[in-house]
């Protein structure tokens, strides 16, 4: 079966600044792929590349079968099978939860209101939110913006979801609810790329760890390859730096 | 007649308010329909050029921040004259009405682009990325998600300036319109007495007043936490 992502040689340039130096990652199909590394080694670029929120210097990326990069892709269907949550969520202040999550069903998915809040208040009982569908984003608690975030992407059934950082902004007691949320995502066999500091979350649910330094992928493997033996000197002084704290 | 009568006699002559209320009135009505027009316009106008400006086309992007410092720089009785005494060389010759309407219009649109313009830069970025990311596109990104966040945050700075220019519908005075202050001038000096002025000036207080409080009031109601 063909990978569902595919990117190739993936170059970013910020001016001066080589962020990605050629980047090749395949994902298949309901796989959960972890991505670590330092900060400033262009793991949240590459994520950002895949759904062109940057847009890459070279390389090619075929998500589902579209070509991400041509000029006659239309980038706003293509967004909708991409989810992305963000570290600091990016909830619509305006709107309510509800609101929120039916916004691009009702822009984009072209559904009538009444159909987008069912699909809206169906998305927000999958990350536990049902009964906040009226509240706005100040009135939630940090982990709760975040699950409206996830029920924001799912609500549009996409293929893939990118997470850039889901929980590194919250509170250390509203984790487990986002990761909870994640891994009810996994078992319902999405598939998922994962920037995250969570090794906890990602030696369980993990398929593969991808391990980047200086906007290049160093190794990879199955989380207990790479966290118990990996092969490369970065790797292992990345991961004993992490497991000291 | 004692120091009181006099004043009385002279800013509160109620013969003298009595005969020229009627004018004083019809100026009300015209100062109503200008600033009306002035606060539609002006306040559209410079809407229209904010989101023009969001597009990012350079050259064009350019011309809007040159027109838009001029009219910011220029004094708007200096406008009103340029446009009654200097458009008909150019062979088009807009009425006292019309001058003072457009020129207040110019300079409330170039303070109002401004604002709309800070309003959407200062809206976080990651309001774009997460509506670009969901599909929706530039535009209605622009009106679905961060105009309403960017109107929110104008409506204080917004709501000052429109009520500051719209009181300068009582410049149109330097080209004979006949709105509450040159109804009110004329009226004194017809009358060699003054309380019309003072009619006027009540005038401005009942006509603006309920704007200023109704300002306090959309503020407050458009306020939501963050």
């Amino acid at each position: 079966m063909p990978p569902i992502v595919s990117a190739k040689a993936i170059h970013k340039h910020f001016g001066t600044l080589h962020v990605l130096k050629g980047v090749d990652l395949d994902v298949a199909e309901r796989e959960l792929v972890f991505v670590i590394g330092p900060s400033g080694s262009g793991k949240s670029t590459l994520l950002r590349c895949l759904n062109r929120l940057e847009e890459p210097t070279s390389g090619s990326i075929v998500v589902d079968s579209i070509d991400m990069l041509s000029p006659r892709t239309d980038i706003n269907h293509a967004r909708q099978r991409i989810g992305m949550v963000f570290q600091s969520f990016n909830l619509y202040p305006h709107m309510t939860a509800l609101g929120n999550v039916t916004l691009a069903l009702r822009k984009v998915a072209g559904k009538s209101r009444a159909e987008a809040d069912v699909l809206g208040r169906a998305a927000l009982e999958r990350v536990g939110l049902a009964d906040r569908a009226h509240h706005r984003p100040a009135e939630l608690s940090g982990g709760q913006q975040q699950r409206v975030a996830i029920a924001r992407s799912i609500a549009l059934e996409p293929r893939v979801m990118l997470f850039d950082e889901p929980t590194s902004a919250l509170d250390p007691e509203l984790v487990g609810s986002v990761l909870a949320v994640m891994r009810s995502l996994r078992e319902s066999g999405m598939t998922m790329i994962v920037v995250s500091h969570e090794m906890g979350f990602a030696r369980a649910a993990a398929d593969r760890v991808v391990f980047m330094d200086h906007g290049l992928i160093v190794e990879q493997g199955p989380p207990a390859q790479i966290f118990e033996s990996p092969g490369q000197e970065r790797t292992r002084t990345f991961i004993g730096q992490i497991q000291r704290h | 007649m004692s120091r009181w009568d006099r004043f009385l006699d002279t800013f509160f002559n109620l013969k003298v308010m009595a005969k020229y209320l009627p004018d004083i009135l019809s100026g009300v009505v015209l100062t109503i329909e200008l600033a009306l027009a002035v606060v539609i316009t002006g306040l559209l106008a410079g809407l229209i050029l904010a989101l023009i400006r969001s597009v990012g086309i350079r050259p064009i992007n350019w011309l809007i921040i040159f027109v838009v410092d001029v009219f910011r720089s220029l004094p708007p009785l200096v406008v009103i004259v340029l446009v009654y005494f200097g458009l008909p060389s150019a062979g088009f010759a807009p009425s006292a009405f019309v001058s003072t309407w457009m020129s207040l219009a110019l300079v409330l649109m170039a303070f109002a682009e401004e604002i709309f313009w800070a309003g959407i830069t200062s809206t976080p970025k990651g309001q774009w990325e997460a509506s670009r990311s969901t599909g929706l596109s530039f535009s209605q990104t622009l009106l679905s998600v961060i105009l309403p966040q960017a109107l929110r945050l104008t409506i204080a700075p917004l709501t000052n300036r429109t009520i500051a220019i719209t009181k300068g519908t009582a410049l149109g005075t330097v080209v004979a319109l006949h709105e509450i202050l040159g109804m009110a001038s004329s009226a004194v000096s017809n009358s060699y007495n003054p309380s019309p002025l003072m009619m006027g000036a009540a005038a401005y207080i009942v006509l603006f007043l309920p704007v200023v409080v109704a300002a306090r009031w959309i503020e407050s109601r458009f306020a939501w936490k963050r």
